[in-house]
């Protein structure tokens, strides 16, 4: 049987009530799989527990049921294979943007000596277009440049996959578009496998080959998956023109409209 | 200019504020114009205020300045145990501060490193830090004597016991709020338990603990005066109890003054610590 690279299976988690008695399910029967080199977007409404599941791939955060296995072994914890960026950046402070990456980099490669740590540190900041700014300190930076660092950060160590939480929701739209471009050309480039959480719907189109989508908590599970069947060459200058965006995107925001519709009491006394 | 004007506004103020205390002390002690006539053998034998059968008079400005001015020429000098320079006694006092207060460093740090680390040591040590904590410190006093049988490390012991809990709390706590992500980021890039604890929530926690330290330094000052009061023979507490047993009472505000710059330098001097491991989010 032909594995997947990233294989999810049964995923759920529960959590006992506030009274005591019984337990709330956020999502469960969680199934889906990543190929290598594949990027997949996760689109749903806020409470479908989106950043749990990524917290459960990550390994911060345990699930109540259900398997998670990459490259053929199981995640039981957090590891260098799987680089995280976080949604609120999550840059130490007292430390500058070359500092924050080399953290992670000394512990990848405990051998390296302190000039390739810093050499090796460099080279992602500049694929960043950082290379001005490595000595500031995160809040001497802006939103975006924050959020570079982040990136960087998590591409420095190498890992087979990374795991990107909203990294573009705090930041104003003309920023998101050029780091949207920007991380696209990384990944393509560096044929990295790659889970994404996102609410901008053009976001996912953009960057994704596939695109789940979650239905509203509790009981949320994945309810449709859509693949993504344009040009892997993809900009934002050019997207909209494209004869398939106009069937993905209206079927992503019907999907959305409709389970807002559908699952607003839920949504209400969740 | 005129925000060179708005600049000099405090500073004069200021000085004004202290004129006005300066002239009302200089009325207030002025001595009564006419003193009853004595026989000036006799008041140069008893003293001239015992001899008018007064009161002594509180000093006045002037003469509180000029045993200041006294002080300042000569701060060390040591003509036996009961008359040392007001240097030297403040130099035995913040000797006594610094050891006890260093000690109590020592343990409240990693102490507090570990309560805030882990919850289970929390709950099983937040009862008596509860109990121990609203002791005076002098309440330990006599128990120190009467076990360490060493009135100088008895002060030190003192000053040990009450700079500890604020260090202790302000650490645990430091160490206990430290962000979630930061920690997370940590595990999801395998940072080792002591890196993590060196690099992540030794920084993230730094400035709480200098607030403790910085809380701590102004009790232990406050403390150690009231201290060498009991104990006596050296520092600055007991030169003031000496000066109260001579009744000179300018030498008793002289200490006073003394004492409240070196606190104030004690705290500036934290104050600039803690800058260095501040940092912005």
């Amino acid at each position: 049987m032909a594995r997947h690279f990233l294989q999810v299976e049964g995923l759920a988690r529960r959590y006992p009530d506030a009274r005591g008695k019984g337990e709330t399910t956020v999502f469960e029967n969680v199934d889906f799989h990543i190929d290598r080199g594949e990027v997949v977007c996760v689109i749903g409404h806020s409470g479908c527990g989106k950043t749990t599941i990524l917290n459960i791939l990550a390994g911060i955060d345990m699930a109540s049921a259900g398997v998670v296995i990459m490259d053929g072994r199981e995640v039981a914890g957090p590891s260098l294979d799987r680089g995280v960026v976080f949604q609120a950046h999550a840059l130490l402070p007292w430390l500058t943007a070359l500092q924050n990456v080399a953290f992670g980099v000394r512990s990848r490669w405990p051998d390296y000596s302190r000039s390739q740590v810093e050499e090796h540190s460099m080279r992602y900041l500049e694929m960043v277009g950082l290379g001005r700014a490595v000595h500031k300190k995160p809040a001497e930076l802006s939103g975006g440049m924050k959020q570079r660092v982040g990136i960087a950060r998590a591409f420095a160590v190498q890992p087979k996959m990374l795991l990107l939480d909203e990294p573009f929701g705090a930041l104003d739209a003309l920023t998101r578009g050029t780091i949207q471009d920007e991380l696209l050309a990384i990944v393509r480039a560096t044929g990295q496998t790659v889970f994404m959480i996102t609410h901008d719907v053009d976001e996912a189109i953009l960057l994704a080959d596939r695109i789940l989508l979650m239905s509203g908590g509790p009981h949320a599970r994945i309810a449709e998956t859509v693949a993504v069947t344009l040009p892997q060459e993809r900009s934002r200058a050019t997207l909209h023109h494209l004869p398939q965006y106009q069937d993905i995107r209206n079927r992503l925001v019907d999907f959305l409209m409709e389970k807002e519709k559908a699952g607003h009491p839920e949504e209400v006394s969740a | 200019m005129r925000a060179s004007s708005k600049r000099w506004r405090a500073p004069l103020l200021s000085l004004a504020v202290l004129i006005v205390l300066l002239a009302g002390w200089h009325a207030a002690t002025r001595p009564p114009a006419a003193a009853v006539g004595v026989d000036p053998a006799y008041a140069a034998l008893v003293g001239g205020a015992a001899a008018g059968g007064g009161q002594t008079p509180v000093p006045g400005p002037l003469e509180v300045g000029t045993q200041l001015w006294h002080h300042l020429q000569h701060p060390f000098y040591d003509n036996g145990p009961n008359d040392k320079g007001l240097g030297l006694q403040l130099g035995y006092s913040i000797g006594r501060v610094l050891a006890g207060y260093l000690l109590a460093a020592l343990v409240a740090v990693p102490l507090g490193f570990l309560i805030g680390m882990s919850p289970v040591v929390y709950r099983a040590l937040d009862p008596y830090i509860q109990v121990l904590k609203p002791i005076s410190p002098l309440a330990w006093m006599p128990l120190a004597l009467y076990t360490i049988r060493d009135a100088g490390v008895s002060a030190v012991f003192v000053i040990f016991i009450c700079s500890v809990w604020p260090m202790l709390i302000n650490t645990a706590f430091g160490v206990m709020s430290v962000r979630r992500d930061w920690l997370n980021v940590a595990r999801t890039l395998e940072v080792s338990r002591l890196r993590t604890v060196l690099h992540v929530v030794l920084p993230a926690a730094a400035p709480t603990i200098m607030t403790g330290m910085r809380i701590s330094i102004g009790i232990a000052w406050l403390v150690i005066v009231a201290a060498e009061m009991l104990i006596g023979g050296t520092g600055i507490g007991y030169f003031v109890w000496n000066e109260w047993n001579n009744l000179s009472i300018s030498n008793i505000i002289c200490a006073i003054l003394f004492i409240g710059v070196v606190g104030m330098l004690l705290d500036a001097l934290l104050a600039r610590l803690a800058r260095l491991v501040a940092y912005r989010e």
